[in-house]
Order: C-alpha cells, then structure tokens, then sequence
C-alpha cells in the first residue's frame, strides 16, 4: 500500500521585499515524485538548501503543495478536514533536539501527543510508557528534557511521536546537531522501530553512513530528484553524488579511487568488510 | 607564540552539590604554528579546555602560559591575551548580530581600538580568507544561507588577526561539501598566515587529513597526544571510551588481518589507496 | 550568579506538601499572603509564624535553601525599610539629626513591613519549591477555567507558561554562551557609564532575540506537527483530582486564616519592642 505519494509536487514560496511586498516567486520544490511503500526504510539525501526539509514538511501538512498533490496514507494533505489526519498518521521528528521538545518533564512531552489526539488518559499512560521502552528511555521518565543528551532528548523526540501511534515516522535531519555517540543512540532506535513496530521510516540527512540500509534512495538537489535507487545503486555512481556536494562513506571512496587506478573492484561497496572482501578476492 | 598548560585542573560548581570536575591534571603544550585536533565526545571537557586558552574560563589550579608568560599572575591582560588567541565557537554564526556582514566583521578589530580605516582593512582580509563573495560585504547576515553565515562569522574572529586560532568544531550542522569547504579554508589559512590552529572536532576522518597532532581528550583528562597515526594505532581503546579511527584505518587492519601485507597506520583515503596498490601491486 | 537565584524553583523532595494538588497550594499561599495583612499586633505575628515553620517543616524543604531565596530581594527589602522607616512620621521622635527624623511609628512600621514582606516571598516560593512548574500551570488552568466563560484564553495562557519556564534555562545558558563568545571577540561590558554600558548589551541581546524567535517558530511547528490546535477536545495526561489530604489541607489553611484574624485584631498583645 502506499504510504506517501506525490504527483508533480511543486512548492513556491513568495520573496518579499523589506518592505514586505511580493518581489517574485521561488521554487524550493520542482515537480517531485516519489513514492513510499508502507514498511519501507526511505532516505532522502541532499545537501542544505536542496530542498529535501521542505519535501519532508509536505508529508506532516505543516506545508502544502502549490501545485501537484500529495498523498499520506491515501488521504490528499490538501484537504482541511484530514489535515489531523495527516498529521497523526505521518508523525515528524525535527533537527533541533532542544527546540522539539514541549514538557519540563520526558514523560508529559512523550504525552503530549496522546493528549492533542483526545487520548483517554489511562491509555495515555500506557502509550506513554510503550513508547518511552521502545526507544530505550524508560528510567529517564521523570527526568527533566535540559539534563539530557543530545541524543537521549531524541530519543525522547522519537518516542513523543511513537506515541501517537503512527503509520510513518519523518525524521528531519535528526542527527546533524549530534556527536558520533548520539547519533549511533538515534539510528539504533529507529532502527530497533522498523523492526518492532514495523513503521514505515523517511530519514531525510546528508549523512550517507546512516542510509546504507535504506530500501531506497531519494537524492535531491535544487528542489529536484536527481538521484534515485537503491544504496548500492546510488553509491556505485561516487562521482555525481560529489557533484551534488555529497559525500560517500571511506569505503566506497576508498573502492571508487582503487578502481579508477585500474583494480578491479565491483561497483556499489557499502560497507568496509565488502571492500575488504573484494580486495582479497583479487589476491 | 606557545602555549603550556600545566597541571591544569578545573571543577565546575566548586563547593555546591553540583560539584564536578571537569578538567584533571591537564598537561600539554603547543608550539607556535602547529595544526592541532583535539578530539573527545560530548562531556569529555574539550570545550572547558579551549576557553582556558584565551581566559574565558580560568583554571581552578594549575598554570597557563601563554608564549612563556604566565596568564594567571597579577596584572595580565586578559584582553591582550584575548586578541593573541582567537577563539570561534560552536555555531558561530549565532553570535552575529550586526546590520551587515561587513559592519559585523568589523566588531572585533573595533574593540581592539583600531581606526574605522583599519577595521574595514581587516574586515576585507578576513573576508577574503574565508572566502565570502564580495557580494555579501553589505547583506544582513541574517539573510545569508548557513554556510556563509559561518564563514562570516569565522571572519569575525580572524579579522582580530590572532596567532592563535581556535575553533570548536567548525563544521558542526553543515553538509559535506560545506563541511570540507569550511576545513579546506582553515587548512589553507594555517598555510598561508603564520598562525597555530587548534581544532576540536568529532570527526576523526576530518582531523586525521588536516591535523599535525591529535590530543584526545575522555572524562577531562588527556587520553593521548600524538601523531594522528600513532594515536589510531589505538582504535581498540579509542572505540571503548566511544571514539573510533578514521573508517581506512579499520580497512588496512582488516587487510593485514587476511593476509594482505599493507602498512595499518594509514589515516586518509589517498594515502589507503596508494598503499593497497603497492601491496597488490607486487 | 544566576544559579544562585532559588525562587521559582523546584525542589524535589517526599512530603504531603509536595504531594497536594497544586489548586490547593495556589489557594493557601494566596490566603496566606492576604492574611499577612490583616492583622497589625505581635500576636498575629506569631501565629502566622508559627503556621509558616509548621508548614516549612512538613514540606522538608530546608531552611538553608529557603534563606537562600531571600538573598536577590534584599535589596528590595532594605528599601522598603528605609522608606518606612524614614517617611513614617507617627508617634515620639526617638533620634533626629539634619534631615532624618526617626520615629518610634516608623521604627515600628519599618519592623512589621520588613517581617511581612519577608513571609510574603517565603510563603510563595515555599509553593514553588513544592510545585513542579506542570503541577503549577494546570493548577492555574483549572482554577482560572470559569475564566473561558469571558473568552479569557486560559489554556493557552497556562501553555505559554509552562513553555516560558522550560525555556528559561536554555536561554540562560545561550545568553552565557553568546556573552562569551563575544568577549572572545573584544567585547566589553564592564567598563564605562550606563549609556555605554547599555550599548554594550546589544551584541548579546540581538542575537539571543533572533534565537528566541528561530526557537519559538521551531517550536509551534513542532506543536503543530504533534497534534496541538489549542485546549479544546484536549485529555489530560495527569488530570487533577481533590484526594481526601487536600480538603484537610484546606481546612487547616482555612482554620488558620480564622486565627489569624480573631486573635490578631481580638488579642493584641502589645508588647513593643523597645
């Protein structure tokens, strides 16, 4: 079934002068496909400025298309009257740790949610608790969210949309702000989500160590899909993903390079034990 | 222009509940012109050390000398030490606040007591050096994109013309091309100017291409100071307080691993590459 | 400096106090304060002493902590004093000298204002420290609920609340952040006369401000993502509920405001000072 779909999704916002009046229109968002199955694990990549946050916003309603169409769980963002649906259905974890989060408490944020959708408060209580194991952060409940890690407060993030019970999970570059230590805590919970819970996952990042796993890639630049396929299909073509101002991880670089000085080294390595793997296949 | 720290120690909050120490025995010295990464995960008190260095914080005990002198006796200026040793930190560019980037730039040499003339002059240099186009001299810096908000904000601190340049990682939040971007300038900066760069960073990969010598730093005290090569010679002990060696550096050891006869202090993907082909070459 | 500040802040500890609802603890410190006016005699004084180590001791909260408070109102205080002290002019003249004049009704005023304002801030940070900032906005929410009925937006003001104080640390720790970084850059903010000194400020506050707002708009999006369209159709994940301690508590605060007025205006014991 289709999770997200969009048709021709174009989004323009308006550049404004000081004094306020409409200078001109600009495109952050040009005619962009792509479709997600529910279940999958979907990676958008790009650099900053190329559009992929504001695709990501598309998919929680908090923007909408200027023209095309955009559909989350069958249900057109267009359309007023399923916006909470949307929303309920697509939930959205953000770059910034601190500035997600709402409660002075981790578990009256993690019950935020719940408690915006009308949640019966016993039932409050055991999504909040659910949600709060889920994501590895249960001893913490009555912790206040300033105390924590960057990568524990995303944590708290992830479980304050899991407990809304969610069919996709958005994540906004959730681990840009972080160190190596939070950001392996944030991908082994998303991770460990995908399995339990079976949630279908966008991970929008430039970092490409964390999509290797990915069902599929988006990679976008100047408000367009440019690249699209799977991480062993994206990564064999090193030299176009630089001229989108990515990055591949050693590995692939590392392989890339020895096959450009004439080893013969199948295209597409992911991981340093396949790099490995190939070199002592040639020996 | 070295600096010695010696016997540094600092503790947070001293004499409350919340008493911590975040600083332990501290004894290192940079010589004037060196490339150093100081490398530690969040809490291991990098950034504690680095605002010793130009004074922001002062050490609980323990001494600092700043080219031979010590910085805690009586009667030394800290401004003066202040304009020696520049110091960028985390998300810089959180800290511009001027009507353009020129103007903003110019807040530091203005504090130094320079002319408007001198100012402007430093301004253009250090903008230069960073590499922000021409263009933006006179935008808001709010109206800039991360990148080159940044880099004004780098300038800002150049245009002090320190000796000493410290910055606490850089390239926090950017994507890759700006990232190396942003590194690249640094790099050709501590070449071309006579300065000494001290670089914090999370990223072994970045600081193992750039780096002279690496401190690495775990719960406040100093873990190793070395060579970059010699310091992942460690990555076993590295990875159990949470670090890791550059992703080669794994590669070359897992090669030498099956057999293959490569060198293992390899730190950088060029240096990996030349080394497989000759071990497979022959 | 700023960590000093005790007021308004929480401090976790197991005690009755801590555990009643927290419209109980709005209602009793706002008698209280009311009650610290209404008697004008020593034996008010001592009751309404009493009640407040009574209620100090239950809350375990400790003493120590509690004077702490006190320290950024003193200045506050030692004004209000003087100005008593000075300006009242009532009863025998006990020193004059050039133009101060004492007297023994502003000595008298000066004592009682002193007492009093110092009862005032203790009895009300007492409820902060016993309060989480949560339990205190939707005790204020539901007591001002028959407030809506006059289109007074009372979630949304509670809400505000409860997100300005998880607020107030991280930008306490930005402004310390942002000071630093431009002392870095040569800034000054010591020297000079206050016009300097107020110019001084502005590379601190124009970039706290465009934090504050950058923040601010990451955080209504991040409401609205979750849900959030303001309080109506809005459950409760920790609904307040009057538990059989908190009709005794108000009782007791009650019977104590009763006292306090009969044995204050009825038994007025004055044994002055001096």
């Amino acid at each position: 079934m289709d999770m997200v779909q969009t048709e021709k999704l174009i989004f323009e916002y308006e550049k404004r002068d000081e004094e306020g009046n409409v200078i001109g229109t600009s495109r952050a968002i040009d005619e962009v496909d792509i479709d997600v199955q529910e279940g999958q694990f979907i990676a958008i990549l790009g650099h900053n400025g190329s559009g992929k946050s504001t695709l990501a916003k598309h998919i929680n309603a908090i923007l909408v298309p200027t023209q095309g169409t955009m559909w989350v769980n069958g249900r057109n963002t267009k359309d007023p009257e399923e916006l909470w649906n949307v929303r309920q259905s697509a939930g959205m974890v953000f770059q910034n740790p601190d500035n997600q989060i709402i409660g002075t408490v981790v578990e009256e944020d993690v019950g935020f949610g719940p408690e915006n959708l009308g949640v019966p408060t016993d039932e409050i209580w055991q999504r909040v608790e659910d949600s709060l194991r889920s994501v590895g952060m249960i001893e913490y409940r009555h912790h206040s969210p300033n105390k924590l890690s960057g990568g524990q407060k995303q944590r708290v993030a992830i479980a304050g949309v899991v407990a809304m019970e969610p069919k996709c999970i958005v994540l906004d570059e959730p681990t840009a702000m972080l160190d190596p230590v939070g950001r392996r805590e944030v991908l082994k919970t998303v991770q460990k989500l995908r399995e339990q819970k079976k949630v279908t996952v966008i991970l929008i990042t430039h970092y490409m160590e964390e999509v290797v796993d990915a069902d599929k890639i988006y990679v976008m630049d100047h408000g367009h899909v440019v690249m699209e396929g799977t991480p062993r299909e994206i990564f064999s073509r090193v030299d176009e993903l630089k001229s989108y101002r990515l990055d591949v991880p050693q590995a692939t670089l590392l392989a890339d390079e020895l096959r450009k000085r004439g080893l013969k080294i199948p295209g597409g390595i992911l991981k340093k034990e396949e790099l490995v793997e190939a070199l002592c296949q040639l020996n | 222009m070295s600096i010695k720290l010696e016997h540094l120690n600092y503790v947070y909050s001293q004499g409350t509940a919340y008493e911590k120490k975040a600083l332990n025995d501290i004894c290192i010295e940079i010589p004037h012109g060196e490339f150093v990464g100081i490398i530690g995960h969040t809490g291991s008190g990098k950034s504690t050390l680095i605002q010793h260095l130009n004074g922001l914080i002062r050490a609980t005990s323990g001494e600092l000398y700043y080219n031979g002198e010590n910085i805690y006796r009586e009667g030394y200026s800290m401004r003066g030490l202040r304009n020696e040793v520049g110091l960028v930190f985390q998300y810089p560019e959180h800290q511009l606040f001027e009507i353009d980037v020129m103007t903003d730039v110019c807040f530091g040499p203005k504090n130094q007591g320079l002319t408007a003339e001198q100012c402007k002059e430093r301004a253009l240099e250090a903008l230069r050096l960073v590499g922000l186009k021409e263009k933006y001299y006179n935008v808001s810096p709010f109206e800039l994109s991360g990148g080159q908000k940044r880099r004004a904000a780098i300038a800002g601190v150049l245009a002090m013309r320190p000796k000493v340049l410290v910055l606490d990682e850089p390239t926090a939040g950017l994507d890759p091309k700006g990232r190396d971007d942003i590194l690249d300038q640094i790099a050709y900066l501590h070449r071309e100017s006579d300065i000494t760069v001290i670089l914090v960073s999370h990223s072994m990969e970045d600081v193992a291409k750039y780096a002279d010598r690496l401190i690495v730093m775990n719960r406040g005290a100093v873990m190793y100071n070395d060579e970059p090569k010699r310091v992942f010679e460690h990555y076993q002990e590295l990875e159990k307080v949470g670090l890791a060696a550059p992703q080669v550096t794994y590669i070359m050891h897992d090669l030498a691993g099956r057999g293959i006869p490569v060198r293992t202090d390899v730190t950088t993907v060029a240096e990996a590459a030349d080394e497989i082909l000759r071990a497979v070459g022959s | 400096m700023v960590r000093d500040i005790t007021i308004g802040q929480y401090y976790p500890a197991k005690s009755v106090v801590h555990r009643l609802d927290p419209r109980v603890k709005l209602v009793s410190t706002l008698l209280y304060l009311i009650s610290l006016f209404l008697f004008r005699s020593i034996s008010g004084y001592l009751v309404a002493t009493v009640f407040l180590v009574t209620v100090i001791r239950i809350s375990r909260v400790p003493f120590s902590f509690i004077v702490r408070g006190l320290k950024p109102v003193v200045l506050l205080l030692m004004i209000t004093v003087l100005f008593n002290l000075f300006l009242t002019r009532s009863g025998d003249v006990l020193f004059h000298a050039w133009i101060i004049t004492i007297t023994e009704g502003g000595l008298v005023t000066a004592v009682y204002m002193a007492v009093r304002l110092i009862y005032l801030i203790i009895g009300s940070s007492l409820m902060t420290f016993t309060t989480t900032p949560n339990e205190l906005t939707d005790g204020i929410e539901a007591l001002l609920h028959p407030l809506n009925k006059i289109r007074v937006p009372v979630h949304e003001v509670a809400m505000m609340m409860s997100i300005a104080l998880r607020f107030i640390p991280i930008l306490l720790e930005e402004t310390d952040k942002i000071m630093k970084a431009q002392i870095a850059r040569g800034a000054d903010f010591e020297s000079g006369n206050i016009i300097q000194r107020a110019k001084s400020m502005i590379p601190i506050l124009v970039p706290l401000f465009v934090s504050a707002f950058r923040r601010a708009n990451d955080l209504a999006m991040a409401m609205e993502a979750r849900c959030y369209r303001g309080g109506e159709g809005r459950t409760k994940m920790k609904p307040l509920h009057y538990k059989h301690r908190d009709y005794t508590a108000y009782a007791i605060v009650i019977i104590y405001v009763i006292a306090v007025f009969a044995i204050g205006r009825y038994l007025p014991l004055h044994i002055w000072i001096f």
